[in-house]
């Protein structure tokens, strides 16, 4: 039982840590444009936390994470630009060159001779639908893949190209779809949320700390899930899925659920990157940055959902410093990084600083005294590839 | 005339089986099965009747279909013919997990356990309750299942190592732990494939009496190469070769079967 204590004080150690460096630390030190940048950066690492939950504890590699964060993007965004919508017509009154031709519909729609709404922006007029949206159009899409590919047994790597194609079809569907959706340019000119102002200073730090604390929150969810008996379920499916077959347990819907609660967090993390940058495209959804949400958990150390936070504010941080020097090394410095990673420690950063902390803790205890002598304070436990 | 003797035949088919039925309480009924890989007869119309509590042991030599057999038992392949029973459930149609939760389990040939999870957790998790998703997500670790763990974990031998990761037992505790894991399932029925195999001779002895103690109020199935261990263990035993029963009864009267010393026991 005294294992559990420690890992549990380990926990909430780190978790503080986390909780000091986004509220404190990063507000009193970087100015707007920068904090805005960590909240997009945060908004992203919800993405991140939830393949944690759904690779590094149920092990189902997921390419097409950006399909979740993107729809509950849409989501938002797609509520947004109606009120932007709306206040533009305000404004215009009767001045006909600055009135669009249909009032009330996003600009995008009228530049593609759309004079109606389309029913599937209806729910996004009303915001408590909106937010229902969110949370229930990723589950849906994720439990309709989840379930046509897990009942059937598919997984591995079979699974995650099946996700990668998912992300294509979803980038190609909203490009194509331009009417709808803003084709390639996404939804933008984003401007109030029920009114009020999401572009003014202000708005941008309250939103920065309204990110930050959701993503712990999630973080608190999240932990919440794998240390209840579903978490060791998932653990011991990503080991040993016939053993879990065997003891009567119907394993895909365990897998199911992992990929739907996965998506979910993803969503969050995409309204919330709406609200802080104010668009969406679909740009942002493809495989490119579903693939570099997966890097964002590796290199952090995807059996830790803190350490995919920081992981993704690492690479997103190294992203702007390096792309901002040197834009053409970036990408071989990234490769070069991943690659490292998954083959010199594949638990991630968190792994090392877990196996460091260990020894020290064990090298201190020893030292002062101050505990009694435990005969296996000092080995370290093995990374498991 | 022909016709008739296979009516006949048939006739004392069924008649031996009622009398089976109704004589002997049987757990586990096996009959005609039989399973084809791409014209192979891997399992060829195999029947095994399984008593209430005692333990029955399947022997033969490597390919004799074994394996295969509790493969279909527990759902794993799906036979081309012939039924399995358990209970008054049909195996043959079910899924794996719901021929467990009718109280069937089985313990692979290697040890398959949860490496990453401690002997508790690897307990707990085998534990019957909070089968479903949101079952497990709203379980609780109450002093039943605590109980139930230490009583458990007793019982295999591991109560001094409940805290200790599963990839860290020894090859034996690993087997232990496994069968502790079905123990905790609450199962009527279970099937060991090779228990003692990889083990030193003081742990078979202590496979061989925790297999006597866990028979005492439920049946078990087991597939074993060690005589010494089957003798010790098994009330009856069916030799299997290519497929197919070629002898069953005590272990004596096996032991001294022609056949049986042909192809598996002798030389």
């Amino acid at each position: 039982m005294k294992i559990f204590g420690d890992e549990d004080r380990s926990r909430i150690l780190s978790f503080t840590i986390l909780a000091v460096l986004l509220l404190v630390v990063f507000p009193l030190v970087f100015d707007i444009f920068r904090l805005n940048l960590v909240a997009k950066y945060l908004s992203l690492a919800f993405a991140a936390v939830g393949l944690v939950v759904c690779w590094g504890y149920c092990g189902i590699l997921s390419l097409g994470q950006g399909i979740f964060w993107g729809l509950g993007g849409y989501c938002l965004a797609a509520f947004l630009k109606l009120e932007a919508a709306k206040s533009i017509a305000l404004e215009a009154g009767t001045d006909q060159i600055k009135a669009l031709t249909t009032v009330g519909l996003p600009d995008f729609m009228d530049w593609n001779q759309i004079t109606e709404l389309p029913y599937v922006w209806y729910p996004f007029k009303s915001f408590p639908l909106t937010m229902l949206c969110i949370f229930l159009v990723p589950t849906v899409i994720a439990y309709i893949i989840g379930a046509a590919i897990f009942k059937r047994r598919i997984s591995g790597v079979y699974f995650a190209i099946i996700t990668q194609a998912m992300c294509w079809i979803m980038e190609i569907l909203f490009v194509t779809r331009q009417g709808w959706t803003g084709g390639i340019n996404g939804v933008t000119d984003l401007r109030t949320c029920l009114g009020w102002d999401i572009r003014t200073q202000l708005a941008q730090y309250l939103l920065y700390f309204l990110t930050a604390i959701l993503l712990l929150a999630v973080i608190v969810l999240c932990q919440k899930v794998l240390s209840s008996k579903l978490g060791q379920l998932m653990i011991a499916i990503r080991d040993m899925e016939d053993r879990v077959r065997f003891s009567g347990y119907d394993v895909s819907n365990f897998k199911i659920f992992a990929f739907c609660f996965s998506a979910v967090i993803s969503a969050i993390g995409g309204a919330m990157f709406v609200l802080n940058v104010g668009f969406m495209s679909p740009k942002l959804v493809t495989i490119g940055p579903s693939i570099y949400m997966v890097i964002f958990c590796a290199l952090g150390g995807r059996h830790s959902l803190i350490g995919a936070v920081y992981g993704t504010l690492i690479v997103c941080f190294g992203r702007t410093f390096f792309s901002e020097q040197y834009p053409e090394l970036w990408m071989f410095i990234m490769g070069g990084i991943f690659v490292i990673i998954t083959v010199a420690c594949p638990k991630g950063l968190a792994g090392l600083i877990e196996d460091y902390g260990r020894q020290s803790m064990a090298f201190l205890r020893n030292n002062l005294k101050c505990n009694k002598l435990r005969p296996h304070g000092k080995k370290k436990i093995q990374a498991r590839t | 005339m022909r016709l008739l003797r296979k009516r006949n035949l048939l006739f004392l088919q069924k008649m031996i089986k009622e009398v089976f039925m109704n004589s002997i309480d049987c757990a586990l009924y096996i009959e005609n099965l039989t399973v084809s890989f791409d014209g192979f007869k891997a399992v060829d119309e195999v029947n095994i009747y399984v008593k209430k509590g005692s333990v029955h042991v399947v022997i033969g030599p490597n390919g004799a279909g074994k394996t295969t057999l509790l493969d279909l038992i527990c759902g794993k392949t799906k036979p081309t013919a012939g039924s399995i029973q358990f209970d008054k459930h049909e195996l043959t149609t079910m899924h794996e997990q719901e021929i467990v939760q009718v109280g069937v389990g089985r313990k692979f040939q290697t040890p398959s356990i949860y490496p990453a999870l401690t002997v508790f957790q690897n307990l707990e998790v085998s534990y019957p309750k909070g089968r479903g998703v949101w079952g497990a997500l709203s379980f609780k670790r109450d002093q039943a299942v605590i109980d139930r763990i230490h009583e458990i974990s007793e019982m295999v031998y591991l109560s001094d190592k409940l805290q200790t990761r599963g990839e860290l037992l020894s090859h034996g505790q690993k087997q232990w732990l496994e069968i502790g894991m079905l123990l905790i399932a609450d199962l009527q029925m279970i099937l060991l494939d090779e228990p003692v195999a990889g083990m030193s001779v003081h742990e078979r002895k202590q496979t061989a009496e925790l297999i006597k103690i866990i028979s005492k109020n439920r049946s078990v199935l087991v597939i074993e190469h060690d005589m010494n261990f089957v003798r010790e263990i098994a009330h009856r035993v069916n030799v299997m070769h290519q497929g197919r029963v070629i002898a069953e009864g005590s272990m004596e009267t096996v032991e001294r079967n022609e056949k049986v010393i042909e192809v598996y026991l002798g030389h």
